[in-house]
């Protein structure tokens, strides 16, 4: 099912918890919708279930205006944050309630609601707990719940609300590439929110980037933690470093002095570069500043640099290094960006 | 070398949790303890018995088939058999809408389901005799109608209503607002009626906790005495609940009476109270049916 969002609002007391949002679900998706908290992303796919109505704006299932529909009529199964299992229901009646609710018209038969539970069950591999209790079931296990639950309906669209948030880390891992085994089996257009960027970049076809309340930017994993398009994305997703800089005539100048890169653009700007895309250099017209700590990490080492500023407060930095550069602690260290953008003021 | 454990007088100090107390104190507050509920608790609620039953069985039996005695329990039953559901959806209704919803005046109506517990059943009592009595407004009309409100037992059940009014709203707003609405939009979202919400999902959440307020309730309809008292006119056989008919007979010097009727009236405390107990450990036990 496709999904088309047109220019939501939505305000809580006035306070705009979205604004002017847009955007375009293609069927059989898998989308993270990923910022930190207070961004709107738990908002939007609340908008998208109907649990929450618009102040503004529209919302399509393919070509059905379904603005306004009941979160019932709209027939979207929603995984919520805490799973929200009905504890006194046991797996099996937790799964089956979506049947069971249904109009005596639609209502399949006693015996057919078991065998559906109980195939939903082998599907998240669950099979044999049907008469548990939530409160006997591992986190893990409860997440699975919640999705045989919501997939028994038979969903439209599946949304799935910080699927992972409550999980430990290594359960994490699995469920995450388990859940992404489970869309491409199943093929439902899914979206999920999440405030880890890990799990949106490994996880998502698609990555929404959200920050208050507007849609930074939407691409793959590769266009935004490469290519991001704001400010806001490059320092949210991955490791980052920014200084204020000036471009003239095609020159980047750090204090007024170049530092061996160029800009097509003029005007005064923020210059962003992650720690991987540096390269240390012999030259006058570079960046440097003192190393305050240096850090094994992994098959490589960070540097810490503090780049005096007249006074204030030093501009902190982080570098990659090869574990063999000559960086040691106290002294001075040049280097350039190998890779960078400057976002104008 | 010294052992540190040692004190000077070569006594050994054994390790001791900073909060436990000494053998000495912990006997001298457990006695204290049980010589204050022995005389403030059990004394009484064991004198009821022993009065009531002090003539032998039979008069115990006559006090309480006496006509007016059964006029009073007869009564005592309905009004707490109207009352109680009616104040069971009412507190429903609202701790419904304090819990799940959002609105403005919500401290203030919290506040006010209060009031009954904060102002003297007596005034309690007054309120009605001003708004229902024949100097009032309403009496006459209603009159006129040939409806009796006060010194009858519609007044009675009025009274009984309003103070028993915070017990369930009480039970249940801290367990609603505790559980929020996660469970009900889960409901919603996979495609069931408000109805069925409220059925299959709301209600079993918070049974136990309802069935508590109601015992609460219940107990209190039962045993109100003084906003009644006011309301009711206290005539004999008719508008007399049993804490009403246990004064009557007390003032009448005729204890057996008194005290087989109080004993009745406490004897359904206590099944309240075991009840209730029963209900709590059903909480504890943190079961499938019970709060999380």
């Amino acid at each position: 099912m496709e999904v088309t969002i047109n220019n939501i609002r939505k305000e809580f007391d006035r306070f705009p918890a979205l604004n002017d949002v847009s955007l375009k679900i293609a069927s059989g998706e898998l989308i993270a919708l990923l910022g930190p908290s207070g961004s709107g992303k738990t908002t939007l796919l609340r908008l998208i279930a109907g649990l929450d109505f618009p102040t503004a704006g529209k919302i399509f299932f393919g070509e059905e205006d379904a603005s306004h529909h009941s979160v019932q009529e709209r027939n979207v199964g929603f995984v919520f944050q805490h799973y929200a299992l009905f504890r006194h229901m046991t797996v099996a009646e937790n799964i089956g309630f979506g049947l069971k609710v249904r109009p005596a018209s639609t209502r399949p038969a006693k015996a057919e609601i078991r065998r559906r539970v109980l195939e939903l069950l082998d599907m998240v591999q669950l099979g044999g707990l049907e008469k548990r209790y939530p409160n006997q079931l591992s986190g893990g296990q409860r997440q699975r719940v919640a999705l045989a639950r919501a997939m028994a309906i038979e969903p439209r669209i599946l949304l799935l609300d910080e699927p992972f948030g409550a999980l430990d880390a290594k359960v994490r891992k699995e469920l995450r590439r388990w859940l992404r085994e489970f869309h491409d089996r199943t093929g439902h257009t899914t979206v999920f929110v999440t405030h880890d960027q890990e799990e949106a970049l490994e996880l998502a076809d698609r990555v929404v980037v959200m920050s208050q309340g507007r849609i930074e930017q939407v691409g793959s994993a590769d266009d935004v933690y490469d290519r991001p398009g704001s400010p806001f994305v490059f320092s949210f997703i991955g490791e980052s470093s920014q200084l204020p800089v000036e471009v003239k005539e095609g020159a980047v100048l750090f204090q007024g002095q170049p530092i061996g890169i160029s800009e097509p653009a003029g005007g005064v700007g923020e210059l962003f570069f992650r720690p991987e895309d540096v390269a240390l250099v012999d030259a006058p017209d570079a960046l440097f500043g003192k190393v305050t700590a240096c850090r094994r990490l992994a098959g490589t080492r960070i540097a810490e640099i503090d780049i005096a500023n007249d006074g204030h407060a030093p501009y902190h930095v982080e570098i990659e290094v090869p574990l063999h550069a000559p960086i040691e602690l106290g002294s001075e260290a040049r280097f350039r960006p190998t890779r960078w953008k400057v976002f104008r003021k | 070398m010294p052992d540190p454990l040692r004190t000077a007088s070569g006594r050994s100090r054994a390790f001791r949790n900073p909060a436990d107390e000494g053998l000495g104190a912990k006997i001298i507050l457990i006695l204290l303890a049980l010589a204050f509920l022995g005389f403030f608790l059990v004394l009484p609620l064991v004198s009821v018995f022993v009065e009531a039953f002090r003539k032998g069985w039979m008069e115990y039996y006559e006090a309480l088939v006496e006509p007016d005695a059964a006029a009073s329990i007869h009564l005592t039953l309905m009004v707490a058999a109207i009352a109680v559901p009616l104040n069971l959806v009412f507190g429903l209704c609202a701790s419904w809408a304090i819990a799940k919803f959002e609105f403005k005046g919500k401290a203030f109506l919290i506040t006010l389901i209060d009031l009954p517990f904060s102002i003297s059943p007596v005034i309690s009592g007054l309120v009605y005799v001003l708004l229902f009595g024949s100097g009032s407004l309403l009496g006459p009309l209603l009159k006129s109608w040939g409806i009796e409100i006060l010194f009858a037992v519609p007044g009675i059940v009025l009274a009984t209503v309003f103070v028993t009014f915070p017990f369930v709203a009480r039970e249940l707003i801290p367990l609603m607002e505790d559980q929020g609405t996660g469970d009900e939009e889960a409901a919603l979202s996979l495609g069931a009626s408000g109805w069925q919400t409220f059925w299959y999902v709301t209600l079993p959440n918070i049974k136990w906790g309802l069935l508590y307020g109601v015992l609460l309730c219940n107990a209190r309809a039962m045993g109100e005495f003084g906003a009644v008292s006011v309301v009711s006119g206290r005539i004999r056989g008719v508008t007399t609940t049993m804490p009403l008919h246990v004064e009557i007979l007390y003032n009448e010097y005729n204890m057996v009476a008194a005290f087989a009727v109080a004993s009745l009236l406490t004897f359904l405390a206590l099944v309240t109270l075991a009840l209730k107990t029963l209900l709590e450990l059903r909480f504890g036990a943190g079961n499938a049916g019970g709060r999380h």
